[in-house]
């Protein structure tokens, strides 16, 4: 018997095949996931869009579009991640989670199997919400390199907050909190740069809208879609994913050790 | 492991959960290729017992090596050799039996083809091969709980914990796991399991250890055990209860229960004692029924917790 350890790509890659075959059987959830952030597209396009795109500078519905885009795209990770959480804490209520702590397998590699297995989802949520913006007639002036960059920022968002919302699945007592608890992420871009910018929010809300952790993320997306980006907004999205990523990685595989199945 | 050593030692074993102590220093061996069966109620500290030995949960204090080594220093080797099956069924309800059993094998590490092997072998064994491409959540209980054992067999463990494996069962199911153990015993497995009936440890057993409050109170062969129970008792129902207590004043040993009303007496389980027991009774409508009880799981711990009044009463 080789020293556990050994096998952690060929482990994570089992969790992974297991985690995939969970989201195909349970393709309502998928739905509904993807469904909500499509939904504030078409919602904030065409029934706010108009009276929105006012309020832009020289704006109009088209304008609006393409300064949400950033925060509909941020909340299609931040739902996805909400399908995660609630598969972790099936795991964890199901039992099954001891028999996978009491089978030599390399370490972390379940949690693992579920990040992939839900930035697979979060690729292909991507690619949905994204079709569906230029089909409205987003418009975009990125280069090759940009677009490079903004794909590997929201591969890096997506990283991030679904280590976070692992953990919050591994803490939650079961898995109707584990599907409440991250639905704070896809509210959070409402309270950022996502639909309004901020200067135009009060002054207490302004300072944590300004300050939160979505609004250099989705800044940052709205300058490399306008193929301008700000190395500012650069560090401070990066940053906070590397802070969100790393907090969720050590609370998960602290949750995961220590935690009994409920 | 080699056959010198015993499959599971452990000594001292303490874990508490604020003020509550949970098991309260347990000391045991199961030597290997053997049965041993942890029979104690609900609450006794079976369960943390076996979380403690599968390295699930981390001892407060005392050691055990289990599978050889240790499961403070090694618990990555411990987990490769044993097999644990809990309480609840852990089977993946969104996989059909034969792609859990498939995950347990990949999770194994098992070559391609022996992998396919192992599961075919293990859904015709238990009876599955006609539900093997269904869904486990479609499973009934007993099917659940055979693709539950069956899936902790797929690596082939020379050490299995069993937490409860017929709690909740039908009587059938039940007696298909037995025979399963058994098998198992006949190929040279060790089995740790844990119940709560004294049947069923009686039956598959080689020695058994009874826990009460965290603690070993007894520990040996069936019919050590069952020596060291006096017998069980027969409840008399007592028209009311000052007739009860009249006849707990009368016959020796007896124990009344006002609230009932009824009296409780030792019987060794004798045709003998019953008829003396009988004759001593008068046909005058104070003795309204009365009831048989042979030694149960009940009288094992009444005889074997120094600390039940009720116990001391009865065998005064």
């Amino acid at each position: 018997m080789s020293a556990p350890g050994t096998y952690v790509l060929r482990d994570s890659a089992t969790m992974l095949r297991r985690n995939l075959r969970h989201m195909a059987r349970y393709p309502s959830m998928t739905i509904m996931l993807v469904g909500q952030p499509l939904l504030f597209l078409l919602l904030f396009t065409y029934v706010f869009g108009g009276t929105m795109g006012a309020g832009l500078p020289g704006g109009d519905r088209g304008d609006y579009l393409t300064y949400i885009a950033p925060g509909i795209l941020t909340m299609t990770v931040a739902s996805v991640s909400i399908g995660t959480a609630v598969l972790v804490a099936n795991d964890m209520t199901d039992g099954i989670i001891d028999r996978f702590r009491t089978m030599p397998l390399a370490k972390s590699s379940v949690l693992t199997g579920h990040v992939l297995a839900a930035m697979i989802q979060t690729a292909l949520a991507l690619a949905a919400v994204g079709a569906a913006a230029f089909a409205l007639g987003l418009r975009t002036a990125a280069s090759a390199a940009d677009w490079a960059a903004l794909l590997g920022l929201l591969a890096l968002l997506s990283y991030a907050l679904t280590w976070f919302t692992v953990a919050l699945g591994l803490a939650s007592p079961d898995p109707e909190t584990a599907s409440n608890l991250p639905m704070v992420f896809v509210l959070l871009p409402f309270v950022g740069s996502g639909f309004v910018p901020v200067e135009s929010m009060p002054a207490g809300l302004r300072w944590f809208a300004a300050h939160q952790p979505f609004t250099p993320v989705m800044d940052l997306l709205r300058g490399l879609l306008a193929g301008s980006p700000d190395g500012a907004d650069a560090a401070w999205a990066v940053g906070w994913c590397a802070v969100l990523g790393t907090a969720g990685h050590l609370w998960s595989r602290r949750l995961y050790r220590t935690r009994a199945a409920a | 492991m080699t056959t010198k050593n015993p499959a599971v030692e452990a000594y001292g074993l303490r874990k508490a959960y604020g003020a509550r102590e949970v098991v309260a220093g347990v000391d045991l061996t199961v030597p290997a290729g053997t049965v041993y069966a942890l029979l104690g109620p609900n609450g006794a500290g079976k369960t943390t017992t076996v979380r403690i030995l599968t390295t699930l949960l981390a001892a407060d204090a005392g050691t055990a090596r289990v599978g050889g080594h240790d499961i403070r220093r090694a618990p990555g080797r411990v987990r490769a050799a044993i097999g644990v099956t809990g309480q609840f069924s852990a089977v993946d309800g969104l996989l059909t039996g034969r792609e859990n059993l498939r995950l347990m094998a990949d999770l194994g590490h098992l070559a391609g083809p022996r992998a396919t092997a192992v599961t075919a072998r293990l859904l015709a064994r238990f009876g599955l091969a006609d539900a093997a491409d269904r869904r486990a959540a479609t499973y009934s209980g007993g099917m659940k709980r055979r693709l539950d054992l069956a899936m902790t067999l797929v690596s082939g463990p020379r050490l299995i914990f069993l937490d409860e494996p017929t709690t909740g069962l039908d009587p059938r199911s039940r007696r298909e796991l037995w025979d399963v153990v058994r098998e198992l015993v006949a190929d040279g497995t060790t089995v740790f399991l844990t119940t709560q009936y004294l049947e069923e440890a009686d039956r598959l057993a080689d020695r058994i250890g009874v826990l009460d409050g965290g603690r070993l109170v007894a520990e040996g062969t069936a019919a050590e055990l069952k020596r060291r129970v006096t017998g069980g008792h027969v409840e008399l129902h007592a028209a009311d209860a000052a007739r009860a207590a009249e006849l707990a004043r009368r016959l020796p040993g007896a124990v009344a229960d006002p609230a009932a009303p009824a009296v409780t007496v030792p019987y060794d389980g004798s045709v003998g004692a019953l008829r003396r027991l009988l004759a001593g009774l008068d046909d005058d409508g104070s003795v309204t029924g009365l009831a048989v009880h042979t030694p149960d799981l009940d009288d094992v711990f009444l005889a074997l917790t120094g600390g039940a009044a009720a116990a001391e009463g009865v065998r005064a």
